[in-house]
């Protein structure tokens, strides 16, 4: 059997690429989390540590609220730059750009000068550990989303974005929200319950 | 299957949705461990349900068939068990009658769950190529140019794949009737439509009312 043409490039479109692409991604991130999850809950549930953290660590619970408000702001602002673009407004784009950078970065390194203030380091036992492993982990992400987010304010103020193209902003957003709901489940799991 | 990460409009709901379940998790813990637990679980399994069978279904692609040379008509057939019926003999030359058509026959090598997945498939494929053949012989004694070949399991998918390879114009589809049809309960013929810009019949071969001499 032969062909006429040359085919075009063939994907299956039982589910798109793009689909494949994100669940690939986001199960990858679930394993990723997962493991450290797995740890930090075998060595809570299984070691019957009451009260949890063991004396005498501290969780420092009000200073991490703080920054999931901060953290969650910069999504309402990312999602108002987005907006912004999908309505031509260029200034709404810049201006929620750079608070969603601004808060993103705050939170960052108020995590940093947590970490110097908590007393504690990774090697002081596995709590410690299992801490400083999952909020690490999700620190990690949050830089490599400041340095997305960096890259799409830069092109924000070079025009490089309008209503009908915007892929760069609508991509970003969607790994800054999803930092964002990796923060949830961390701030629940580790600080508040 | 609906994606979360679709676009960041709905990743932005996606992260509100998550406060809403972290906030009702610690209330529940925080009154007794087990409540909170119990909404943990709640909470996944309405989310497993509501993404799996409540949720928006994503749109599928649609997919239009390349060009091809000018000066013939191509006519893609998917039939499986009903490849050698009358309806569907009638059908084809009535679309081909007084052009120069070419027909491509695709019978999916249908295969049980098990079978698929341990990729069992040898007696699958060998039953649809019979079948095929039987059926390849009867259109060419009609004097219809046909080729064919054995088809992905999934009847849509196998109609991708000769979507790229034959560049059809047209699609037939045939069917045992309603009722008896495993293809309409899964919304082949439906699915084709949404799915392939081109122009689709849906033919029904009753194979069991073609053997009996009121058949004929």
């Amino acid at each position: 059997m032969g062909y006429d043409y040359p085919p075009p490039i063939h994907f299956s479109s039982r589910i798109s690429p793009v689909i494949v692409g994100i669940f690939l991604f986001i199960g990858s991130e679930i394993m990723l989390f997962g493991s450290f999850f797995t740890v930090y809950f075998f060595d809570r549930v299984v070691n019957h540590i009451h009260p949890w953290p063991p004396h005498p660590y501290e969780r420092p619970v009000f200073v991490a609220g703080v920054n999931t408000l901060i953290l969650v702001t910069s999504s309402f602002t990312m999602h108002w730059a987005t907006q912004s673009i999908k309505r031509g407004n260029r200034v709404g784009l810049q201006c929620g750009m750079v608070l969603t950078f601004l808060l993103g970065l705050t939170f960052l390194l108020t995590q940093v000068i947590e970490y110097h203030r908590i007393g504690f380091n990774t090697s002081n036992t596995s709590f410690a550990a299992t801490f400083f492993g999952l909020t690490g982990l999700h620190g990690v992400h949050v830089f490599v989303g400041l340095t997305i987010l960096l890259a799409i304010t830069i092109r924000s103020f070079r025009g490089h974005f309008s209503p009908e193209h915007h892929h760069g902003v609508e991509v970003g957003g969607i790994y800054w929200h999803f930092v964002d709901v990796m923060w949830i489940i961390v701030y629940t799991t580790v600080y508040l319950l | 299957m609906q994606n979360p990460f679709r676009s960041e409009a709905e990743a932005f709901r996606l992260l509100l949705g998550f406060i809403v379940a972290a906030a009702l998790i610690v209330i529940g813990s925080r009154i007794n461990v087990w409540l909170g637990v119990a909404v943990a679980v709640v909470e996944a399994v309405l989310v497993a349900w509501f993404i799996l069978f409540r949720g928006r279904r994503e749109r599928p692609i649609m997919q239009a068939p390349p060009p091809h040379p000018a000066g013939e008509r191509r006519i893609l057939v998917i039939a499986n068990e009903t490849v050698g019926g009358r309806a569907l003999l009638s059908e084809i030359k009535q679309r081909s009658a007084g052009i120069r058509a070419n027909v491509r026959v695709v019978t999916p090598a249908l295969n049980s769950p098990v079978r698929h997945w341990t990729s069992d498939e040898d007696d699958a494929r060998a039953a649809a190529q019979e079948r095929l053949e039987q059926s390849l012989q009867t259109i060419r004694d009609a004097g219809i140019d046909a080729t064919g070949e054995i088809g992905d399991g999934d009847p849509l998918q196998a109609i991708e794949d000769a979507l790229r390879t034959f560049a059809p114009d047209e699609l037939i589809i045939s069917t045992h009737p309603e009722g008896r049809s495993h293809w309409l309960e899964r919304g082949v013929v439906s699915g084709a439509r949404e799915r392939f810009a081109l122009p689709v019949t849906h033919v029904v071969v009753d194979l069991e009312a073609e053997k009996t001499p009121s058949g004929f």
